[in-house]
């Protein structure tokens, strides 16, 4: 309980002081897990939506695929992108391994099936209420799924937080392909990871109430700037 | 919805080349991570030559495949054995001795297994099984797994039972395990005095020159990987057996112990 | 009756392998409201929703005849619990117009002048869920003039509704039948039916009974069927 409190008070001091290390490892880490969400969410919310509305054989097989790889372990992804991208594999003459770049990518193998499978949910069920009317003003495909990708957006909202935060909590798949290097691609999560094993428990807690705060304050700001609450029923 | 603000920031920050300049990236292992003198060196070497060295701390086996995959310039590791098997594969060019730390034993403050009283390493290590207390292995094929699995070897022993825990962890995890359960384990000398959460643990045997443990620094062979910057992994080799490099090696201490003795040889 | 706008021959619809409606076959002509009349469950609802083109014919066909294409082209739906859209309710009148391309500028303007034909006064930037089942039923309605339909079908449209609402929502289908727009709806409300139909066509588990100018209808019903029904019996 002790370093509970310790983590607590350093994780104070560290933000109030703005520590040029911890500054360097938020901003990273922002960059890469928000990077990858929007990435993820440009792919999987469409991909979701599309999923919803069309009717295809091999539909159920694909929906329940994709619900199954929200649980990719992100260790087994991380081995995965280190093989493709080492310089002795088929993209190494790239040169992305151990570069924020590659972070981006493993993560956004991991979110990407999250984000699609909450917005084929959602999807679904808005189209359930909007079929007929659809059908109706012979709205054309296209128009179908913006549609529903709009008056949905509040769920899809939701659906791109939570690969956001299945992102900044992430640390098996960055620590392999990114190397965890000092001032270059340390994140909170495998900094975190690094001062555990130092036996550093404060600092190491102190991180994880910074990450924390961080990932509630990214979800905040973003229900604030989109007005949810605020009168409105959806 | 300011999405497109963020959207903009992210590619912009991904896509954003970091200078290339003089940069290489060399594996090293936990234990050298650990002990701090990598915080020490790695300013003085950009400092003195201009490279900015960037490391990537791993086990000893994972550090040495970085380097016969050709994803690092040069390896910084401390296992004999497993570098000239490495080099006999065409991976490097060559080895460079450095410096060479120790190895000790912690245990419980009590020592139940007696250990404090051996004259050899061999004769603790006989000592723990025989008492079958609690012992914490790395288990993860490292520089300092592969020294353990030689020194019981050389106890004609072969250790396995509930009391003998291989947990396949780095140093620093295996030293807060090893403090969790209260058992024996066998830990560089420089990982122990950084650690932090020593709880009931006590050092409880060192000195015995069989566990002393080198350092050897080795390129990447660029006749493999045509890539990799080699000359810079010969221009730091040169700093790192500099004069310079001894003052700093030797000078650097932890609760006012030297962890680090320099021996490398001018070429 | 002038023949032949809208032709139905020998119209069936399955549904789980049963026939629930048909086989009917029946005429309706290019003006004025017809309105489909019969107990629940005599496919009023399946028959509208095949003749716009939300099922599925399993069976037979339906022509539109001569002038019967413009019919076809423009037409409108108002569905009996009205299909709500989470949006504002001018972003909802003005929806099928920016289906169509038209600006949001100017979808708007003329879905403020729409929810003012259909005397919808409430304040138009509001949530469409936060409206009375009147205010709702009068949104869906104006949505579906916004396009001008030729034909409009309406599905029990006052069916939830409170008498203000459903007076208000009938004199708009008496003004808009004026204007020229051809109306086909269902009812469960015999006054209503005496209101507004020109003629009526009556189903009774799925088939047709009984189809007739509304004068000759309610005055005399040919049918047993229509009879029972008019009187205020369960038809079974």
């Amino acid at each position: 309980m002790n370093d509970i409190l310790q983590g607590l008070a350093r994780a104070a001091k560290l933000v109030v002081t703005l520590d040029a290390d911890l500054v360097e490892i938020t901003v990273l880490s922002l960059q890469v897990s928000l990077g990858a969400a929007v990435i993820a969410s440009a792919i999987g919310l469409p991909l979701g939506a599309w999923l919803a509305i069309n009717r295809f054989p091999a539909r159920r097989t694909v929906i329940a695929l994709l619900n199954a790889l929200m649980g990719l372990p992100p260790v087994v992804v991380g081995l995965i992108v280190y093989v493709l991208f080492s310089r002795s594999g088929p993209l190494g003459v790239l040169g992305l391994l151990f570069t924020p770049a590659v972070m981006v990518i493993a993560q956004v193998i991991i979110i990407t099936p999250i984000v699609a499978s909450i917005s084929h949910q959602a999807i679904r069920e808005l189209w359930a209420d909007y079929h007929d009317l659809l059908i109706s003003l012979k709205a054309n495909r296209r128009q179908r799924i913006g549609t529903l990708l709009w008056d949905g957006r509040r769920a899809l909202m939701t659906a791109s937080l939570a690969g956001f935060g299945r992102g900044i909590g992430e640390v098996g798949a960055i620590m392999i392909v990114g190397g965890n290097i000092d001032h270059a691609t340390r994140v909170l999560t495998t900094a975190i990871a690094l001062e555990t094993g130092k036996g550093q428990f404060d600092m190491a807690l102190a991180l994880g109430f910074v990450l924390i705060g961080l990932a509630i304050a990214v979800n905040l700001a973003l229900h604030f700037l989109s007005r949810t609450e605020r009168g409105s029923r959806w | 919805m300011k999405f497109k603000t963020i959207l903009a920031a992210a590619f912009s920050a991904v896509v954003a080349v970091a200078a290339q300049a003089e940069e290489m990236k060399i594996s090293v292992t936990t234990s050298f991570a650990n002990s701090g003198l990598a915080e020490v060196l790695l300013p003085e070497i950009e400092k003195d030559t201009g490279i900015t060295v960037q490391l990537l701390v791993v086990g000893t086996g994972q550090a040495l495949k970085l380097g016969a995959q050709g994803d690092v310039d040069a390896v910084l590791v401390h296992s004999r054995p497993a570098e000239e098997a490495w080099l006999a594969a065409g991976n490097g060019t060559h080895r460079r001795e450095i410096m060479y730390n120790d190895f000790i034993f912690v245990g419980p403050s009590d020592d139940p297994a007696g250990a404090a009283e051996a004259e050899q390493a061999t004769d603790a290590l006989k000592a723990i099984e025989a008492a079958e207390a609690p012992f914490v292995s790395r288990g993860d094929d490292s520089g300092t797994h592969k020294m353990e699995k030689r020194l019981w070897t050389a106890a004609g022993i072969t250790p396995e039972g509930d009391w003998y825990r291989a947990v396949g962890q780095g140093m620093g995890a295996a030293l807060n395990t090893a403090s969790g359960m209260n058992a024996y384990i066998m830990s560089d000398r420089a990982s122990w005095l950084k650690f932090a959460n020593k709880g009931d643990l006590k050092l409880v045997f060192e000195g015995d020159p069989i566990l002393f443990n080198q350092y050897a620094y080795m390129p990447v062979n660029p006749e493999k990987h045509p890539h990799v910057k080699n000359d810079l992994a010969q221009k730091l080799e040169a700093w790192l057996v500099s004069d310079r490099a001894r003052e700093l090696i030797n000078g650097y201490t932890l609760n006012g112990e030297t962890l680090f003795t320099f021996n490398a040889k001018a070429e | 009756m002038v023949s032949g706008m809208i032709v139905l021959e020998g119209v069936e619809l399955r549904r789980g392998g049963r026939v629930i409606v048909g086989p009917i076959s029946l005429s309706l002509g290019g003006a004025g409201i017809t309105m489909m009349m019969g107990p629940n469950g005599a496919g009023k609802t399946t028959l509208l929703r095949a003749l716009h083109g939300l099922e599925r014919v399993s069976a037979g066909q339906i022509r539109w005849a001569g002038n019967g294409q413009a019919l076809r082209e423009r037409q409108a739906f108002v569905f009996q619990t009205p299909i709500l859209m989470r949006r504002s309710v001018l972003d909802s009148i003005a929806y099928p117009l920016r289906l169509q391309g038209v600006t949001r500028g100017e979808a708007r303007d003329r879905a403020e002048a729409c929810a003012g034909q259909v005397g919808l006064r409430v304040n138009l930037k509001k949530d469409a869920g936060d409206l009375s089942g009147g205010e709702k039923q009068k949104l869906a309605l104006a949505r579906a003039l916004i396009l001008e339909p030729v034909l409009l079908f309406l599905d029990e449209p006052c069916a939830n509704l409170d008498g203000r609402s459903t007076r208000e929502i009938e004199e708009i289908l008496t003004r808009i039948r004026a204007g020229g727009t051809r109306i086909v709806m269902s009812t469960h409300d015999i006054g209503q039916a005496r209101r507004l139909a020109d003629d009526v066509v009556f189903l009774h588990d799925g088939k047709l009974v009984e189809q007739a100018p509304s004068g000759a209808f309610f005055d005399a019903p040919q049918s047993k069927q229509a009879h029972a029904y008019l009187q205020g019996d369960i038809v079974i």
